[in-house]
């Protein structure tokens, strides 16, 4: 319990930390955001606009300290202003309309290559020299070497422009209304296919290689041995003796990747035009959306920060050593 | 040499022996052989590339779109520059990115890892507090925000690159160090009076050597690949040749949409050859130093202990 507050305490310092750097960023970046957005918009913006940016932006005349508590209360009470490009939008309500979807295709290909990878990598160290340990992973690692992003172009041309499989952007198709039937639920399936295929496809070596690697250490523990000379199955001895304990470093990159998910999908949402807010990011960015921008960057952290808690509250359940230290 | 070691099989020997067979291991290692052929041939490709095509390489030299042929190997791209003057040229600064960006972020990662496991402690809290906030702010929407922010230029990139890539190497190393800090010897050491650089970089720092290698191999093939995504995005500094840049071109001239496949293949391969060559060198370095990853070769065992 001790363990768990003091990483509680730890993990609000670090909130606190990144949104006292989102604070200064763009206090201290060199050229005045506001007169580039102006210029930009070619005098079209609303006072009120003007006048929030300006507020966000910190380019209003109040001393910095004053600014500093008012931007805290903001975030405190849950208000990070207006988003500009979606003018009167609250960036809260932008980011709540698609944060859903980066949760269900990070979630989708991180759960699969997760899963996949593991069971690969369990079968691989158990096996040393067989097929799956010596033609896998050369093979995954060749295909983890490409970028990510043209790996998912070329998939985009070859299954939706060339061959048609599978529909080329967005979530779902235009004009079908939201709704929990098994219509919409099937185009947002097939949808998600290739944007998650291509994830898993990109991911799954390192998942099992690094459990491959941690395996063939425990492999050698006097406790395999001992469980092989007491004549329990193979199946039991891999799964229940070696596996359960190179799963920890798994645990990590599980959590991790839980926090990336939020944020790491921005090329996949990108290329294939996938409404989460990877998407909606880069969308901001090129708007000069100031405000949108930061909440997304805001949001993102606390993601991560929260996935980090979570797997430490695992950790104090699956290793003992964490607790009685 | 076997002669030497016969008649003097003394300590000295014994004591130079591993960091020789390193080297040895590495040179006889196939996946290591592979890995450093590939990445020789880019670097001598990317010092040779004033040479081989003199010239602006983004200048246009003939019709539009041309499939491969014998005057263009690769292919021209849609506004009629050498795909191939492209792609040569490109290597030079995607190569010097990912090497600054790696031995950089790894020398950060280095310090703060040994600094945090060897002190411990208040020490260890603040620097895992700051490595844990730069670890949290994920890689792309941060070079995403800053770009916003920044004037765009490859000095930009690389810094950025470094600040988003030092903290997960210094995650790794700490882990490693600490648990090699829990270790008998480094107890020894403490005790026995040493000073802590030395009881860092002389006793922790050679026994995590591995990880360290590993790291910075990991670092560059981040670079490489940040540095591609950011450009692709049109983050980059445009105005450069890079097999990022590239794939930027090609995307925004459409060049998938319009069957020129020949613009998009060379440099998104390159980037694949170059990170799978590193990735090979690293795979080869874990089994060099981590005998249990090493192939089983029973046959040979028997055959040498046999001789002897």
């Amino acid at each position: 319990m001790r363990f768990i507050l003091r990483r509680l305490g730890f993990y609000l310092i670090a909130f606190w930390a990144s949104i006292t750097l989102n604070f200064l960023l763009p206090r201290f970046m060199p050229g005045d955001p506001v007169s580039r957005m102006f210029a930009r918009t070619q005098g079209k913006m609303q006072p009120e606009q003007i006048d929030a940016l300006r507020k966000l932006l910190g380019v209003d005349d109040r001393p910095i300290w004053e600014q500093y508590i008012d931007y805290l209360h903001n975030i405190v009470t849950g208000n990070m202003g207006i988003s500009i490009s979606r003018f009167p939008t609250p960036v809260t309500e932008v980011i709540s309309s698609q944060i859903g979807w980066t949760l269900l295709l990070g979630g989708t290909a991180l759960v699969i290559a997760a899963v996949v990878g593991n069971l690969l990598g369990i079968l691989a160290a158990w096996r040393r020299g067989g097929v799956i340990d010596s033609a896998l992973p050369p093979v995954l690692v060749f295909i983890g070497s490409f970028p990510y992003f043209w790996l998912a172009m070329g998939a985009l041309y070859l299954f939706g422009v060339v061959l048609g499989w599978f529909p080329i952007r967005h979530a779902f198709t235009d004009g079908l209304e939201p709704a929990f039937t098994w219509e919409f639920i099937g185009d947002v399936g097939a949808h998600l296919v290739l944007p998650a295929l291509t994830i898993v496809l990109v991911s799954i070596g390192g998942w099992m290689l690094g459990m491959r690697n941690t395996m063939i250490a425990t492999n050698s523990e006097d406790y395999i041995t001992m469980a092989e000379a007491k004549g329990l199955r193979p199946g039991r001895i891999m799964l229940r003796y070696a596996a359960r304990n190179a799963m920890l470093p798994s645990v990590t990159s599980f959590g991790m990747g839980l926090g990336f998910v939020v944020g790491g999908a921005l090329l996949t949402e990108v290329v294939f035009a996938y409404p989460g807010v990877g998407y909606q990011l880069l969308n901001a960015v090129q708007g000069l959306d100031y405000p949108l921008m930061q909440g997304l960057f805001l949001t993102i952290t606390a993601a991560v920060l929260l996935a980090n808690f979570l797997v430490d509250i695992l950790y104090v359940r699956l290793d003992p050593r964490v607790r009685s230290n | 040499m076997t002669t030497a070691i016969l008649k003097q099989p003394t300590q000295p020997t014994a004591v130079r022996k591993p960091n020789r067979s390193f080297v040895h291991g590495l040179i006889t290692n196939k996946k290591a052989l592979v890995g450093m052929i590939v990445m020789l041939v880019f670097i001598v490709l990317a010092l040779l590339a004033p040479i081989l095509f003199p010239g602006d390489p983004s200048r246009i030299t003939a019709m539009a779109s041309l499939e491969p042929s014998p005057e263009h190997w690769l292919g021209t791209t849609a506004k009629g520059q050498d795909v191939l003057a492209l792609t040569v040229h490109g290597s030079r600064s995607s190569l010097f990115v990912g090497l600054t960006v790696g031995f950089a972020s790894t020398f950060i990662g280095i310090l703060v890892g040994l600094a945090s496991a060897y002190f411990g402690k208040f020490i260890d809290e603040a620097l895992s507090l700051v490595t844990n906030v730069f670890l949290l702010l994920p890689g792309l929407p941060l070079l995403v925000i800053l770009a916003a922010f920044l004037p765009p230029g490859l000095g930009t990139v690389i810094l950025v690159l470094i600040v988003t890539g030092w903290a997960g190497s210094a995650r790794v190393l700490r882990s490693q160090a600490l648990s090699i800090r829990s270790k008998d010897f480094v107890a020894a050491a403490v005790v026995s009076g040493e000073r802590a650089g030395r009881i860092m970089f002389r006793e922790i720092l050679p026994n995590m050597a591995s990880i360290v290698m590993g790291t910075l191999l990991a670092c560059v093939i981040y670079g490489i690949g940040a540095q591609a995504g950011l450009e692709f995005l049109g983050l980059g500094d445009v105005s450069t040749v890079s097999w990022g840049n590239n794939l930027f071109w090609a995307g925004n001239e459409g060049a998938l949409l319009t069957g020129s496949w020949w613009v998009f293949v060379p440099s998104g391969v390159c980037i694949a050859l170059v990170a799978f060559a590193l990735a090979l060198i690293n795979y080869a370095v874990d089994e060099v130093t981590n005998p249990r990853l090493r192939k089983i070769k029973a046959p040979k065992i028997t055959e040498r202990s046999a001789a002897k």
